[in-house]
Parts: C-alpha cells; structure tokens; sequence
C-alpha cells in the first residue's frame, strides 16, 4: 500500500474529493520548484504530481510547454526529477512523478520505478505508454510497490476501461475532455459520463484532470470524483508573476481556494 | 514481425488513450480497405488517370560516368502529379478518411511536399485541410507554402521548439487528440503510431512492384542495389518493399549528414541515434542521455527529423538493409550534378540518394545496376540552391 493509496482511502473517509496539484520539476527554477511544493503543501493540497519536463509533449497546451521549455534549458534531468519529488514526500503529501514514456526507457525501466521509490514516491502517471506496451513497465513497478497511473479519455470505450483499470494502481486518471492540457472555462460534461463508466469497472479512486482551474470547478467535480487534479491553472500564475515570491503567494492563494472546493462537493 | 504493429522491437503504439480508439479505427479501415477489390480498383484509377502512374524509369548515363560508370536508373516518382512520391500515400489515405465518414484532414510537413499532396487530395475529395509546418520550414520552403494555400488549405506555422517537422508533428497531434472525432491525421511517413507504419508502407510499395517488373524488362535481371533518401523513410520503403525477399539486392538508405555526423549537426538517426520512443512509435531517435529529443539538421526540410520508421531501424538491425549518412554539401554536389548531366533537377532530399549512388557505383563499378529512387523534383529548392551555390535572385 503505497501513501497515494492511503491518502485516497482516507479523503474517501473524509466523504469528499483529494486535490492533487501538478508543477514540473526545474520549474520556475530548481529552487523556486521546492518552494512551490513546499507552498503548494503547506495550502492543503493532499498529493503532489511531478513532472518530467519532456521536449516534445503532445499532450500538453501552451502553458505547459513553456515551462516544460523553460525547465529543460535550467537543465533538468532526472536526478532534478527525484529531488524534486523527495521535496515533496519530506512534506508529508503523497507525490507521484508524471511523464511521457522515453525518458523512462532512456534511464532504464527498473531503474527509473526504484528510484521513485527511493524517493518515497508513491507511483508515477505514464500519459503515452499504451497497455500493450507495458509489460515490462508492470513488472518493475510491481517488484517496487509503486503505482502504475494510467490515463483513460473520453473516447476510450467501455471494454477498454475495464482493461486499463486492471493494471492501474493509486487512481484511474480521468481526462476530462478530448484535447491537451490547459484551463477551460468550464469542464465537459464529458467528464461525469466517463466518472460513471469507470465505476461501473472498478473500485479504484478516480481523480479527474485537464481544464480545472477554479474553486467552483474543483467543487462541482469532487460531487462525483475522488480527485481533483490542477496543473495549468498553478503555472499560469507562477508564469505570469512579477516576482517569485508573488507566484508562491498566488499558488498559495489558489490552492486554498481549491482546498476549499474540494470539500463542499458533497 | 513479431505481432501487428511491430517490427522486431520497435514499432507499437505510445499515444495517449484518447487516440487509441481512432488508431483501431483506422487500422479496420485500412486492413478492410487492402482486401476491398472496390477501393484498390478506385485508388489504381486515381493513380493511372490523375498521380500518372506508373512512374517511368530513366537511364542516367551521362551521371553514370561519374558514378564509376555503374549503370543508373531513375525512378521518377518526381513525375508524379504534385512532383514527389508523397501522393501515393495520400491519396489512399484520404479516400480512407471519406470511407470513415470524417470531412477533416490534418497533416504535417517538412519540405512541403506532403503538405501539398495532402492539400492536392483534399481539394479533389473536398475535403477540409489544415497543414502544420515548422515556421522555420515555411520560410526555407516559401514556394510550397503558397501552393497549399492556393490549393485552399491553411497553413499554421509552428513557433514551438526547432521549428521544424518535428514540432509540426506534435502540434497536429495535439490538433488531432482535440478534434478526433471529426478529423483524420494523414501522416506523411512511416512513422507514428501502428497502423501509420504499416499503412503507409502498403500505399507506397506500388513504387518498388512497377520497379522490379521494370528492372526485369529492361535489363533481364534484378539491380544490384536499391537506393533512397532516408528522413522518415516513406519513399525508401517503397521503394525497398518488394525487393525485401530478394536477398542479393543490397538495399541502402542515405540519411542526412548534415554538416556531418561527427558534428552533432545532423539528421542521421540510424546512423547516430539510439532506440527509443518518439512520436508514438519505438525506433531509432537522436536523443541525448535523459531521452530529450536533440534537434537534428539537414539543408533538405524533409529529412530534417530526429526520428525514422520503426520499420528502417528492424531492417538495419537485422542486416537486410544498409544506412549511410551524406553530409549536405556531398548532397548539393549531386543536386548540381543531376543537373547538369540529366537535365533532372532533384528535390535535395533525393540529392542524397544520388550523392550515395556515386559512392556505391564506384564501390562496385562498370558491372553494377543501381535502381535510385528520384523521390522528388527540386523546383521547390531553386531558392535554397540558389543561395547555396551563389546564384542571384
């Protein structure tokens, strides 16, 4: 049981939804990563998503791309990855790293899943790694204990819930809409229907992500999902800051605001 | 292969579920479309009365002296309507997309040449069409810019990364995830995820079929060594397909040097890049040690890619065919030497075929026949040859 697994198990108990914020790891710096972390923490949110900056993520929108491009020419690698993360697990959240799949490979599939492990990380969401192509995958984060997060759309049909359920650990990753990441004004209806489709497949925790940015979003989605995950909306604010202490104080802000909606859902 | 959609090792599909359930889409199409005498009857139509198949084959004998007097044969997929090999892949992808019942086609491109077949079929079929280009591709490639547009396609320039075909690629991937519903992605290579490899494959393998019965004909026996360009390696497979079986034909693809592979400054991914996962499929990729793409570099758009079809990188690994980098200048040498001595101007990613040619002929001298593929005609290129070779406009 891995501390996602007890971090979902205990929002369950608490009857209402978790909120799990993404930031990417050298992102706006390698410093300012850890304070936001620590900020992001310290507002409530109850998990934190790492990501691996990645040169050509096709799931991502403007705004991640550009802090993705801004990490990457900081340098990060993946030690930077793993640092990041025990930032976050030191604070006492449940941390996963999220990424696109060859960076996995390049480091080395056992490798790469001991390592989050080491790091006290909890599991790691793989965006492109298709179930067909995940044996290798499965078997290294079984032999670590960490959780296998895929993602299902919108689009995938009812027989294959039931297939990508099976090998998910932690939550099933629901996105919300057909399209890449990024705030929306509102979140599809889509995202209700395909909440209900999972159920019918699985006991798993089903957080929700893709458009989240506000406190009645987050309230409206925790009505039906066990996660609310927010990521554009967080790196807007430290992209658009003056200064980096008056990004922390917006994520911050933010944060609790979503804290918030996360618990009235119910 | 070792199971649908791999070749070997590499291959597959690494694409984000939203899309998983338009590849399967695809693949029934395609696979129901190969065993439909209606749609290869209406797609052979479409070749002989509108692409101008099939494509001649050219003696090049005054190059040939050049090439240490090998005998040269030109397959002129440059003849072909909209000047490259890039339309036969279009036009069965998109007769596929009217058979699925989608009205929207996407597309990348690097040279231009796909996205203006791409544009070509969808004004045939009436189709939308929207054409992704590296902003740095639409300036090196101006001309082809225009005839999409007048073609009644939009070009979207993209500012993201290199600014080249691989970030084309990812932004009509992200166009694709959002709009899947009614729109289909018509790749441009053998790449991507499983059905493209395969699918694109199977629409340009008529190259490689007329030429060995062509080869037979005119010379009574089968070439020596098959030669073609290497970006993606669309026109190289098939070109390549249906001389796979025949083991003594030395098949050999030229990737592009760039300023030279000891450089870092290149786009030679067999030749100097490593396994691994780019754009939705396993293959060879330039990467650096945390898997990040490296941005590649080429004089010629369309080799300009960090990635090539899982297919290429099967066929290296297990020997069947060979791959050599060809630096840009060896490649404008054969530009202007094709020129000159055939009266046939090359697009410049074919150059590096013929710059190969020259190698591989003066390897085996006076008794070889070497088939080339002339993958494309250079007119698009006249502004960057011009200013290659100094030549004012």
């Amino acid at each position: 049981m891995t501390q996602l697994d007890s971090v979902m198990a205990k929002v369950r108990a608490e009857n209402r939804a978790a909120l799990i914020a993404y930031i990417p790891a050298g992102f706006p710096s390698q410093e300012g990563c850890a304070k936001a972390i620590q900020a992001l923490a310290a507002a409530g949110v109850d998990a934190i998503e790492i990501g691996f900056p990645y040169s050509d993520p096709v799931m991502d929108g403007p705004v991640i791309q550009e802090a993705a491009e801004i990490s990457l020419k900081g340098g990060t690698n993946a030690a930077d990855v793993f640092a990041a993360l025990k930032v976050a697990t030191d604070t006492g959240v449940a941390a996963v790293v999220m990424t696109y799949w060859n960076p996995i490979e390049r480091y080395g599939v056992n490798e790469f899943a001991q390592s989050i492990a080491n790091n006290g990380g909890s599991g790691v969401i793989t965006p492109d790694l298709t179930i067909e192509e995940s044996d290798r995958w499965l078997a290294a984060t079984s032999k670590t204990g960490i959780n296998p997060i895929y993602v299902v759309a919108p689009s995938t049909n009812d027989a294959r819930l039931a297939d990508v359920t099976a090998k998910t650990g932690g939550f099933v990753y629901a996105a919300s809409l057909m399209g890449v990441t990024g705030t929306r004004t509102s979140v599809s209806t889509d995202a209700s229907n395909l909440v209900s489709r999972v159920r019918t497949v699985t006991d798993l925790p089903i957080s929700v992500g893709l458009g989240v940015s506000t406190r009645e979003q987050a309230k409206s989605l925790a009505a039906y999902a066990d996660g609310v995950i927010v990521g554009s909306a967080f790196i807007k604010l430290l992209l658009e800051a003056k200064t980096e202490q008056e990004g922390l104080d917006a994520i911050s802000h933010l944060a609790k605001e979503l804290a918030l909606g996360v618990r009235e859902g119910r | 292969m070792s199971s649908p959609g791999h070749f070997g090792e590499y291959g597959g599909r690494f694409v984000p579920e939203a899309l998983i359930g338009a590849l399967n889409e695809l693949e029934i199409a395609h696979n129901t479309a190969q065993k439909d005498p209606e749609f290869l009857a209406e797609l052979a139509e479409l070749h002989r009365t509108y692409t101008g198949r099939p494509s001649i084959i050219t003696e090049a004998k005054r190059f040939s002296e050049h090439a240490g007097g090998a005998r040269i044969f030109l397959k002129r997929e440059d003849l072909n309507h909209t000047g490259s090999h890039k339309i036969n892949n279009v036009l069965g992808q998109a007769l596929l997309t009217k058979r699925m019942g989608k009205k929207r086609i996407i597309a990348e491109t690097g040279a231009g040449q796909h996205g203006v077949a791409s544009a070509t079929a969808a004004a045939l079929m009436g189709l939308d069409c929207v054409v992704y280009m590296g902003e740095e591709d639409t300036h090196r490639q101006a001309l082809n810019v225009a005839r999409m547009k007048l073609l009644g396609a939009e070009v979207v320039p993209v500012t993201s990364g290199s600014r080249t075909l691989k970030d084309a690629i990812n932004e009509a991937m992200r166009d694709w995830v959002t709009n899947v519903a009614d729109t289909h992605y018509l790749l441009g290579t053998v790449a991507g995820p499983h059905p493209f490899p395969t699918m694109v494959r199977d629409f340009h393998k008529i190259i490689g079929e007329e030429a060995r019965e062509q080869m037979l004909a005119l010379t009574g026996r089968l070439p020596d060594a098959i030669l073609a360009c290497v970006g993606g390696g669309s026109n190289a497979i098939g070109i390549f397909n249906a001389f796979i079986p025949d083991s003594d034909v030395r098949l050999i693809g030229l990737e592009a040097g760039g300023d030279g592979v000891e450089t870092g400054r290149h786009a030679a991914t067999i030749t100097g890049g490593t396994p691994g996962v780019l754009h939705g499929t396993r293959s060879y990729v330039l990467q650096d040690a945390n898997g990040q793409t490296i941005e590649s570099h080429s004089i010629s758009a369309g080799l300009d890619y960090p990635g090539v079809g899982p297919e290429h990188a099967y066929l290296h690994d297990i020997g069947r065919a060979e791959y050599r980098a060809i630096n840009d200048d060896a490649a404008m040498a054969a530009f202007s030497l094709l020129s000159r001595t055939e009266g046939i101007i090359p697009a410049i990613e074919t150059a590096h075929a013929l710059a190969g040619a020259i190698l591989v002929g003066k390897e085996l001298g006076p008794t070889a026949n070497l088939l080339i593929n002339l993958s494309g005609r250079g007119d698009k290129d006249v502004q960057t040859a011009a200013e290659y070779f100094g030549i004012p406009l």
